[in-house]
């Protein structure tokens, strides 16, 4: 196929096509109420996954964190055989598997094993919910892989609704939750009730997954949960620092990924997880030169 | 949960006069088990003690009553004249070190600034007292000689710098009582040394009690006061020269073992079974017949 016929092709399946005036295309995107609702649910989505995954980097939860966006395909598909909105399901099912993840198992080995249990299980579960769903493959699809352009302003308020709750529960117990993640035993004798934070943040996590599988599906959920705070480790040290700087990596790339997928035709999150993985890329690569060329000078 | 109540304060302790420990005929266990018994001792201000004994008889179970995480099984303990609390700002802990993950992403100065306000709710004021706070998290650190390396992430420093700030953690707050979980382990004989200088050095200089979890007497035989035994089910204290005995040791442990001394005045404990210490009944009968001449100090 040669490159005029490509372009023909994607002007044919996109509703506008990308001209150089930046202000316009977006101004022409956001006049689409599906497009508007997907930034909005994309910004807020960052928001909570930023500061959300700074802690799941630092307690090492990114497999329970992996493990709850499973128990959410089986909450959303399990919605979807009801004929209910799926983030319901997700809300629902997230919330309980925290519950008994956090209740089960203290210790990190123990805890993974029965994470992994449950896990697979959820996931059976919700095969059959989708079989049950008339067979209808596009709603597992959306759930695996995202579909933000399916939002409607009614799950904007939700998502804002959950996400501010989210926040505050983490500036609630911001300074204990830190204490406990990285002491616990000191915290423990401080009298900070490292148990009860521990349930606490998992239905924290939860309810950030439930919000994030939307924009990004179950399958791609530590694009933005995971990579941002990841990359923001690699450049600053400090706790807040680096919760700003998760935020901003996050955003930039679910906007940019959407602008993106708006004049392509392929899937959002695809261009979501690929800017991630690209900025943790880059990110690694720079932060490793600027050791060596430090390390050079010394020696020099 | 009210928040007052997790927001620590100096309390009417300040004001105590008498001994910072006192424990009248304590006992210790877990559930049905009795770890140790009948234990009668007072720790003075700013008095140093070290506690040692055999793996598994007791001594971290000390800690932990102290802290108030356990409660006695029998006797009484008091804590700077009033029962132990979980929470007491009057008490700064380190645990062991292997508790924490040497790859966490995390400054030396975070971890010290936890000791401070880690356990208040909520997140620090961008405003209100920083430049006080700042000062006295600088000043912890100084205290432990810490300052060259604070700002480093906790994963790229040794052991001995990871325990340096542990300690400056625990001094933060201004505490009376220094609870040790076995400081010196992990780390090289001149590490342990300097270690256990600087602990000594700070009971002095700032009248702080200490009480310091240990393995080997020997880096510490200098800057103790008193010994703490912990073994066979029983504790004894007193000075190192009338504790660490081979009659002391033997009476303690219910089986011979033996006290030598090397040629720079270094004592060793000879010929205990591990098995001895632990507070089963019995397996003490059979175990004492047969016993591996294996160095345990």
């Amino acid at each position: 196929m040669s490159a005029t016929t490509a372009h023909l092709v994607l002007a044919q399946l996109t509703p506008t096509s990308f001209s150089w005036n930046l202000i316009s295309d977006v101004r022409q995107m956001l006049s689409y109420q599906f497009e508007s609702h997907a930034f909005e649910a994309g910004a807020i989505v960052s928001v909570v996954a930023g500061i959300v995954g700074y802690f799941v980097v630092l307690r090492r939860t990114a497999f329970a964190a992996h493990a709850l966006s499973h128990v959410g395909f089986a909450g959303a598909a399990g919605a979807a055989v009801l004929s209910v909105n799926p983030i319901w399901g997700l809300l629902v099912f997230c919330l309980g598997g925290a519950a008994v993840m956090g209740a089960l198992g203290q210790r990190l080995r123990e805890r993974d094993t029965v994470i992994g249990i449950v896990l697979s299980f959820m996931l059976g579960l919700g095969v059959l919910f989708i079989a049950l769903y008339n067979g209808y493959s596009t709603e597992a699809y959306s759930i695996l892989f995202g579909q933000i352009e399916g939002v409607s302003s009614g799950d904007v308020l939700l998502t804002l609704g959950v996400g501010t709750f989210t926040v505050v529960l983490i500036a609630a117990m911001y300074r204990p939750l830190l204490f406990a993640s990285v002491d616990a035993d000191v915290a423990e004798a401080r009298r900070v009730p490292v148990r009860i934070l521990a349930v606490a943040f998992m239905a924290t996590l939860a309810l950030a997954v439930a919000i994030a599988v939307q924009v990004v599906g179950v399958l791609l959920i530590f694009s933005l949960l995971i990579t941002p705070a990841a990359i923001a480790d690699l450049v600053t040290r400090r706790p807040a620092r680096a919760m700003a700087v998760a935020v901003l990596i996050a955003l930039g790339c679910t906007w940019i990924g959407l602008a993106i997928g708006w004049y392509f035709p392929y899937p959002d999150s695809f261009f979501i997880t690929s800017l991630a993985f690209a900025a943790y890329v880059v990110t690694r690569l720079s932060v490793h030169g600027a050791h060596r060329r430090s390390s050079r000078r010394a020696i020099a | 949960m009210t928040l007052p109540d997790l927001v620590g304060g100096r309390s009417p302790q300040a004001t105590h006069t008498g001994p910072v420990i006192r424990a009248v005929d304590l006992s210790a266990g877990y559930a049905a088990t009795n770890v140790w018994s009948s234990a009668t001792f007072d720790i003075e201000r700013g008095e140093f003690v070290a506690v040692l004994g055999p793996n598994g008889a007791g001594k971290s179970t000390l800690l932990r009553l102290l802290l108030g995480l356990l409660r006695p099984q029998a006797g009484t303990l008091e804590v700077l004249g009033e029962p132990p609390r979980r929470g007491n700002p009057s008490i700064g802990y380190v645990p062991q070190a292997r508790t924490i993950d040497p790859e966490i992403a995390f400054r030396g100065t975070d971890l010290v600034r936890l000791g401070l306000d880690g356990h208040r709710w909520g997140f620090a004021s961008p405003f209100r007292d920083r430049q006080a706070q700042r000062g006295l998290v600088a000043d912890a650190i100084a205290s432990v000689d810490a300052s060259s390396y604070a700002e480093r992430r906790l994963g790229q420093m040794s052991g001995g710098e990871r325990q340096r700030l542990l300690l400056a953690q625990a001094l933060v707050g201004d505490p009376e009582l220094l609870l040790l979980d076995e400081p010196l382990a992990n780390l090289d004989l001149r590490n342990q040394s300097e270690m256990a200088d600087l602990v000594g050095h700070l009971a002095r200089s700032r009248h702080l009690s200490v009480v310091l979890v240990a393995h080997d007497l020997n880096p510490l035989n200098a800057v103790v006061d008193r010994v703490c035994y912990v073994a066979g089910g029983s504790v004894a204290i007193g000075p190192p020269d009338e504790i660490v005995t081979t009659e002391v040791l033997s009476r303690l442990y219910g089986a011979p073992v033996e006290v030598l001394f090397d040629s720079k005045g270094r004592r060793f404990v000879v010929g205990i079974d591990e098995e001895l210490a632990h507070p089963h009944p019995h397996t003490h009968g059979a175990e004492s017949g047969h016993q591996s001449r294996r160095f345990r100090p």
